[in-house]
């Protein structure tokens, strides 16, 4: 009860608290409205709400006073209060610009199989489809152009794979420092290399990009002898390294976290360093080390910068690593500053958004999973 | 990162000054707000600011422009951002920008929305003239091909030199980021709307485009030609076996450089004011227009009309 009575004889402390809860709740807000608005905009695709097939029925303006109001509203993808607002004028040059735009289609499209395909529709999505001009099924990301292609296979492939070679690169190495530095190392060396790893967090994924696509990607290029210059491989390690310094920190915490005495044990039973590094810390420190890997993840396939500078950007399907490579995040780049707001494209690089975080979510989920699995285990319920 | 700060066991008199300094900080940071809002409020409406916003390829030319115009007229003062054709019109569109710059025209989508925000038509005003370039390394033997050549090897039908006549090594393809106005133009004009290769990379601008074809030695690539310099300039005939033509100022201008077009600027007809009129008009003038060919473009063929 003293407690508390102090607690209402300052007013400071209470409103300090009040306001770090506001700011601690107020993170969680901003995450739905993100959530919100850009679900927002990629629900019309996801419900099957858009159609952007190239050829589509066009109301001749010269009919404007016989077409039924209602008929002309959705024919002009009007809301109700727009429509109120507009005057005879105005819907007569939307009309005639709609007009226009029919007659800008080349010839040869018009004839053209694929010009009546709603290229937004699931099937196009997903499925590969042997469209005009190619020889076989494939599966094409090509938004830009006569009729638009929204195939977002190549690019999931794409995220993917750059995203695995980040971890394959980071992991590794990021965990092997972390255990050198954490059981291993003098304490003269750890005071040295702890600070530098986490100084690579401080710099720039930009200036990362750069070293990628100025130096890195020539000096592998000679020594693979490979056709791409920028692709998958060169944009992973770049990758990696934006990883490496949040895995390791992550990481060397939980080691230091395994309690003295475990060592303590090993060493006092005959162990060499080594072996009580290996056999003891690593174990132990697993759900640790796990979340790090999740959190690596987590940036690797966020990070954008890196990717859109050093990997070529081909829209191409291939596991290889030699291959250029686009991916998710690079694509929203890209090309948000161009779609027209609202558009097909626009929705379909939101639906790319909303896919990236539901990735991420899932994978969160998993590992938290695996990490209170393992941490049951090593409390010794299981 | 908790380990990073110190454990401070505070008692709850040592937070009194913290909380005086917060909340100096709060409304410190309140005034600067204010002060910043209102400062941009004032200087919108002191007569004489354009806002010009729009397409990379316009850019360099358009802020070349400002700063001619703003050293000989002291009342105006002329903003240059770039972001692409399409942020421009976005911008043009929730009036945000007087000017819109273009490396295309306006889509017949784009078009119902700005008549929809503004009841009428967008002014469109060609400004200059653009001769796409097809760059490949200084070292390649090829020194030009002809339309239906360009769009083999851009569709990835031919992938090897030595079907061109070049030696035996595949091709590389380099093109601009498909946001870019030239990306779509290339794609219309040389390639009759068909897809490009998958295994096309695309790069952040020009510069780069020329920059990795500079660098790979079995490179294509494409891009405006105020940025041709660094790797080498394909002449380029309409048919196989036909004339090739370089681009300069005299094809560009008669048609027979096959790849060129006309660069814009939009400008919304509800905001058009006086300084906005002069300042379009001075571009298209004499003055204005031997800046184009300064950066690189090619002046709007003079009327004789």
């Amino acid at each position: 009860m003293g407690l508390r009575r102090g607690h209402r004889a300052r007013p400071g402390e209470w409103i300090i608290e009040k306001l770090i809860q506001a700011v601690g709740l107020s993170t969680i807000g901003l995450m739905v409205l993100i959530l919100v608005f850009v679900g927002r905009e990629a629900l019309p695709v996801l419900m099957g709400r858009i159609n952007t097939a190239l050829v589509q029925p066009i109301l001749p303006s010269k009919e404007i006073d016989s077409i039924p109001r209602d008929d002309l509203r959705s024919y002009l993808e009007l809301s109700r209060s727009q429509f109120e607002g507009m005057d005879r004028e105005m819907l007569m040059a939307m009309m005639e610009a709609r007009e226009e735009g029919f007659r800008d289609i080349p010839e040869s499209f018009r004839a053209d199989p694929d010009s009546t395909v709603n290229t937004a529709d699931w099937r196009q999505l997903l499925l590969p489809r042997q469209w005009t001009g190619y020889t076989r099924p494939e599966f094409v990301w090509q938004p830009v152009g006569t009729i638009h292609k929204y195939n977002l296979v190549p690019l999931l492939v794409g995220s993917l794979k750059v995203t695995l070679v980040g971890l394959l690169f980071a992991v590794p190495l990021s965990l092997g420092a972390a255990l050198y530095v954490s059981q291993l190392a003098p304490v003269r060396v750890r005071e040295w290399v702890k600070p530098t790893i986490e100084l690579l967090a401080g710099i720039p994924s930009v200036v990362l990009g750069v070293f990628c696509l100025l130096v890195l990607s020539g000096l592998l290029q000679s020594l693979f002898g490979y056709q791409f210059r920028l692709n998958a491989l060169v944009a992973g390690i770049g990758l990696g390294l934006t990883a490496v310094p949040l895995i390791f920190t992550i990481a060397e915490d939980s080691f230091t976290g395994v309690p003295r005495g475990y060592v303590q044990a090993s060493l006092a039973l005959g162990a060499s360093p080594w072996q009580a590094a290996w056999q003891v810390v690593l174990p132990s420190a697993m759900p640790g080390v796990v979340a790090a890997m999740i959190l690596g993840f987590g940036r690797c396939l966020g990070e954008t910068m890196v990717v859109l500078m050093a990997s070529g950007n081909a829209s191409m399907l291939s596991w290889s690593l030699f291959d250029s490579t686009r991916s998710m995040t690079a694509t929203i780049a890209a090309e948000m500053a161009e779609a027209v707001s609202g558009g097909g494209h626009y929705r379909m690089l939101f639906l790319l958004g909303t896919l990236l975080f539901a990735i991420s979510f899932v994978t969160h989920l998993i590992g938290g999973r695996i990490v209170r699995r393992l941490r049951r285990r090593l409390g010794g319920v299981a | 990162m908790a380990r990073l700060l110190p454990c401070r066991h505070t008692t709850g008199r040592g937070l009194q000054p913290a909380l005086s300094e917060f909340k100096g900080i709060v409304i410190g940071f309140v005034r600067v707000l204010c002060l910043w809002g209102w400062m941009g409020l004032v200087g919108r409406v002191l007569a004489g600011e354009i806002t010009v916003k729009g397409s990379d390829t316009l850019v360099v030319l358009a802020q070349r422009w400002a700063e001619t115009y703003m050293a000989g007229h002291p009342g105006t003062r002329i903003q240059v951002t770039g972001g692409g054709t399409g942020t421009g019109f976005a911008a043009l569109q929730n009036q945000t920008t007087d000017i819109c710059t273009a490396s295309r025209r306006l889509k017949a989508r784009e078009l119902e929305t700005c008549i929809r925000t503004f009841r009428k038509r967008p002014a469109e005003h060609a400004v200059a003239m653009d001769g796409l370039s097809v760059y490949v390394n200084p070292s390649n033997p090829i020194r030009e091909l002809s339309l239906e050549d360009l769009r083999e090897v851009f569709t990835g039908r031919i992938t090897n030199w030595k079907d061109l006549g070049g030696p035996d090594a595949p091709i590389t393809l380099y093109s601009r980021e498909s946001s870019s106005g030239t990306y779509e133009f290339f794609k219309e004009r040389v390639l009759s709307g068909r897809d490009f290769a998958p295994t096309m990379q695309t790069l952040q601008g020009t510069a780069q485009v020329i920059q990795a074809v500079g660098q790979d030695r079995l490179g294509i690539g494409y891009g405006g030609a105020a940025y041709g310099s660094g790797a080498k300039t394909l002449g380029i005939a309409r048919t196989r076996g036909g004339m090739a033509v370089e681009p300069n100022e005299k094809t560009v201008h008669s048609g027979e450089y096959p790849v060129s077009r006309y660069l814009y600027c939009y400008v919304n007809p509800s905001t058009d004011r006086p300084e906005i009129a002069n300042f379009l008009g001075w571009i298209r003038g004499p003055e204005g227009q031997s800046l184009v060919r300064d950066v690189g473009y090619y002046p709007l063929p003079v009327r004789r009309d």
